[in-house]
């Protein structure tokens, strides 16, 4: 878990072995804890060679998806006379998730290797970090990471001396969660309106400047230096379950929970132990309610699914819910569903870009439409409409913002119906506090 | 055509054969299938984001947007299945959701795709019961005035200020249901081709301040017609309401002015509505203008004209068939056909190749040079000769010392309007103007495109054609046509560069002149956008 507390004992710390080491975050300090020895290796490797090693390791995207890391990287066609990039995507805008934050705080020089290992197994010599604009700290602690790394010709012209170019490079988002989509995150990269992009083309072919570009998540990226230096037998045996997810996942959990926080666990560890084991359980005289698994964008799911769940790709979706970003946002029988589920659709209203019309019109229709049942003023029929209005928001839009809305609502109304019907009889709920509307927007 | 790879599919049914890469909303088009889209228009860049063009596409996991999904060989499409009906029938309710359905007080209504669309495969009623957005009108500037509720955030205009004015004043500001169009600050849309955005703009958003309130689109007669601003010689829609001009908008021709038309040409059309146009022939009795019958004013034109050399100022705003018959007349009198024409500043469209508002102000120097006639601006009665017969021929001669025009034996005004300051003419012959007679005109490329009648002439003025026609044929030379055409099939017949055309076959997207495109081309070159 790391900083302030210690690591509990049933975690794996791999990435987060680090946390709350200042020292760790000096160019020496991370030398002196085995940094940059996988760089090394890997820049006298073929970057097939590389490829191969994390195709093997299992590695899959941590960013939410979950796509196979090693086969993203081999869709970059080497040696096709075109500049290719690799983007990081350290925008971490998904609610409920900070484990990227954490990596870059207390680890930046990892996160520099894995750049530098994944761009030249993409043929890249140029990795942008496109970093939250908000993590003010993160970027002062890369930044500062960054210069000692150029300075010591660890990265820049001839990375430690093999001949090879590789430069990194720090932008700073501006603000909008849409950022943190690989295309729109692109197109904010080069100046533009962070508006996603319609795909195909693939940013494989397509990307960056419109050139070939790949974009990984930070803990995705910060995972190869290990997987170098260990070996992808080693990182393919952290697995407790389904062999397709391999390795140690960062968990950030936040709510209503009594030791909220990162943990780091293997593949396939039980949720019911992660949440009542090393998350403390609930607060004292409150019980689990509802949690959401991986980010504010996944369908709700109850706690008596949650406690069957192993946590890896394939056990989230067998309740119906994601891995996604693994960050668990956690609801206790004190809460108001409707009101916290009010409270996530109007996120996404907020931050639709606007561009496709379901999600323009359908995120903020489904936010007004919520807040005024949590008002007391909702009707039986406006349940249907939501479910009709996310129906229409799912599987027909550019990104899957829309989609993303209507997940969390539309399996919490499913689940915590009772809830909503409560307050459209009038029969408000004694745990509503306030009314809906509360709050900035 | 051999090098193009075709791709072999099945739209609603009909089996189709396009080019590799076309998109499936083109491709249906040619298998006669209309798919409804808003932003995507064929002049600029796909965006793809109003999801109004969502099509079933046989084996595809999900719904295609089928402006921006290209054909494959062997797909099974279906524009009009339950799905892709079910997916439109959502976005129209969307759409509808912040809209203010202000139709009856809207410009755009009768010919707004909102409106077609909802009509034809919306909802019957919508179920928002939330308070609606709200934003105030903006005045943009220009001929534009925004009308913020009722947009549909198609981007059109933005991608045409963008990718084809290179003017990017225009931009989507805010995000979520907050966001607005929203110019750059100080940026109003009076660059020249601006006014553009009006006709892109699929619904009642962007309305030309010209045309606010004036008319209801189900009121107006539309003739297709020519631009005749300059000599790009723009394809063109006259809109008539009650007999009067009331707007003027472009018609797409890939040849030319692909979709456009420029500022100055659209609202160029108020002349055509001129009231103090002449209304009858006349002849000069004791120093004074009398209204004489047809006949008599042609008779009294011919006594004048016989056995003298007549001097033609001929107006490049007339048809090649009237220059055509004034050149006839000129040549039987060996005398001299001028003209000369306003200029202005050239204004291209950068996105277009060879679209620009020309220096030239009129639609015809082409046709007026390939006639024999000599481009005099600064000196245009310079060739006038003593006891010349000067024929006015929709030449007011403003601004031309009117000391030269003593030498002349007699001045004959064949024209819309009587210029002023001139001694009185001996015959005035009154004819109609662009829109109220058709005809051709030769754009600087050397195309020939056709005009049509939009609108009466006023009392007894008649076609140009007709009337110089009447007038050839009083002198005895070949004339009294019936039919614009048969003009038209002279000149083809006697005027090397027309050799080979046809009115009929000109259609309404005209053809090139033999052997003086390449020339003209040349001479246009310096013009070419980049």
């Amino acid at each position: 878990m790391g900083y302030p507390h210690k690591s509990h004992p049933r975690e794996t710390p791999v990435l987060s072995k680090h946390f709350g080491d200042a020292e760790a975050r000096t160019l020496d300090g991370w030398k002196a804890r085995g940094g940059y020895k996988a760089l090394q290796q890997a820049l006298g490797m073929e970057p097939t060679a590389i490829q191969q090693v994390v195709k093997d390791s299992g590695l899959r995207g941590r960013g939410g998806a979950g796509f196979p890391t090693g086969l993203k990287w081999s869709f970059m066609k080497l040696g096709d006379g075109k500049p290719h990039y690799l983007c990081c995507n350290a925008d971490e805008s998904e609610p409920g998730t900070f484990k990227d934050r954490e990596i870059m705080r207390w680890t930046p020089h990892a996160l520099i290797e894995g750049c530098a290992i994944g761009a030249y197994a993409i043929g890249a010599e140029t990795a942008y970090i496109y970093v939250r604009g908000e993590f003010t700290e993160p970027i002062s602690v890369m930044e500062a990471a960054l210069a000692e790394a150029r300075a010591a010709g660890i990265i820049g012209k001839n990375a430690m001396g093999s001949g090879k170019n590789i430069d990194i490079w720090l932008h700073k988002g501006a603000g909008a969660y849409i950022c943190g989509e690989e295309t729109a995150l692109m197109n904010s990269l080069e100046g533009k309106r962070g508006n996603p992009r319609i795909k195909p083309p693939f940013p494989a072919v397509s990307g960056l400047f419109g050139m070939p570009t790949t974009i990984n998540n930070v803990e995705t990226l910060t995972a190869v230096p290990h997987i170098l230096n260990n070996g992808a037998e080693w990182y393919k045996a952290m697995c407790l379950s389904n062999p397709k997810s391999t390795g140690s996942k960062l968990f950030s959990v936040c709510g209503n929970v009594a030791k909220p926080g990162n943990y780091e666990v293997v593949m396939g560890f039980s949720f019911k132990e992660f949440l009542y084991d090393l998350c403390g359980g609930p607060l004292p005289g409150r019980k689990f309610k509802a949690l959401i698994p991986g980010g504010s964008s996944v369908p709700t799911i109850t706690i008596e699914e949650a406690e069957s769940v192993v946590m890896d790709y394939e056990g989230f979706l067998a309740v119906g819910t994601m891995l996604g970003s693994g960050g668990v946002i956690i609801f206790d029988d004190a809460q108001s569903m409707p009101r916290q589920l009010a409270r996530i659709a109007r996120f996404y209203a907020h931050e639709s870009c606007a561009q496709c019309t379901q999600c323009r019109e359908g995120t903020a229709w489904m936010t007004k439409i919520l807040e005024r049942i949590v008002a007391g003023q909702g009707t039986f029929e406006d349940l249907d409409t939501i479910f009709d209005l996310a129906e229409q928001m799912t599987g027909k839009t550019i990104c899957v913002l829309s989609d993303s809305c209507g997940a969390p609502v539309v399996s919490g109304i499913k689940k915590f119906r009772g809830e909503f019907e409560a307050l459209i009889k009038g029969r408000r709920s004694s745990t509503v506090a306030m009314s809906a509307g509360a709050g900035a927007r | 055509m051999s090098d193009v790879k075709m791709v072999n599919l099945t739209i609603e049914g009909r089996a189709v054969s396009v080019p590799e890469g076309t998109s499936l909303l083109e491709a249906a088009k040619v298998a006669g299938v209309l798919i409804p889209h808003y932003c995507y228009h064929p002049g600029l860049p796909v965006a793809g984001v109003c999801r109004m063009c969502l099509v079933e596409v046989e084996k595809m996991p999900k719904l295609a947007p089928s402006c921006a999904t290209a054909v494959g060989e062997g797909q099974v499409v279906h524009v009009h299945s339950e799905a892709a009906l079910e997916a439109r029938k959502g976005v129209l309710e969307f759409l509808l959701i912040n809209h203010p359905l202000d139709c009856p007080i809207c410009d755009q209504s009768g010919e707004c795709e909102l409106q077609d669309y909802t009509f034809q495969e919306g909802p019957a009623e919508s179920r928002y019961h939330e308070p609606k957005r709200f934003n105030p009108v903006e005045d943009f500037g220009g001929d534009v005035l925004f009308v913020t509720n009722r947009c549909i955030l198609c981007t059109r205009c933005v991608r045409f200020m963008d990718d084809v004015h290179h003017e990017p004043v225009l931009a989507v500001s805010e995000r979520g249901d907050r966001a607005v169009i929203a110019r750059a600050s100080d940026a109003d849309l009076t660059q020249p081709w601006a006014a553009n955005v009006v006709d892109l703009c699929p619904v009642g958003a962007l309305v030309s301040k010209d045309f606010l309130n004036k008319a209801r689109a189900w009121e107006l007669d539309r003739t297709a017609s020519i631009c005749s601003g300059c000599s790009q010689g723009c394809n063109t829609i006259v809109e008539t309401r009650d007999n009067v001009v009331v707007r003027q908008k472009p018609r797409s021709n890939d040849a030319v002015n692909k979709f456009y038309l420029c500022d100055e040409g659209r609202l160029d059309y108020r002349w055509m509505n001129r009231a103090d146009r002449i209304q009858a022939p006349s002849i000069r009795l004791h120093d004074v203008l009398s209204p004489v019958d047809w006949d008599i004013a042609v008779a009294e034109a011919v006594k004048l004209l016989k056995g003298k050399r007549a001097y033609v100022v001929a107006s490049p705003k007339l048809s090649n068939e009237a220059l055509f018959l004034l050149r006839q007349l000129i040549d039987a009198s060996k005398g001299e056909g001028v003209f000369r024409c306003a200029t202005g500043p050239e204004a291209p469209l950068p996105g277009v190749p060879d679209l620009a508002l020309r220096a030239d102000r009129a639609p015809n120097v082409t046709g007026a040079e390939l006639l024999g006639f000599t481009r005099r601006d600064n000196d245009l009665l310079g060739g006038l000769r003593d006891g010349d017969v000067l024929v006015l021929a929709e030449d007011d001669l403003g601004g031309v010392d009117a000391a030269a025009v003593r030498k002349a034996g007699a001045i004959i005004v064949v024209g819309t309007v009587m210029p002023i300051g001139l001694p009185t003419p001996a015959v005035v012959l009154p004819i109609a103007n662009v829109a109220e007679e058709e005809g051709t005109f030769t754009n600087l490329r050397g195309r020939v495109q056709r005009f049509l009648q939009a609108k009466a002439a006023p009392g007894h003025a008649r076609p140009s054609w007709y009337a110089l026609g009447d007038l050839n044929g009083a002198l005895g030379i070949k004339g009294e046509y019936f039919l614009p055409g048969a003009v038209f099939a002279d000149l083809a017949a006697q005027v090397a560069p027309f050799a080979g055309l046809s009115y009929d076959r000109l259609g309404l997207m005209g053809a090139p002149v033999a052997h003086a495109t390449d020339e003209h081309k040349v001479a246009g070159a310096h013009v070419e956008a980049v």
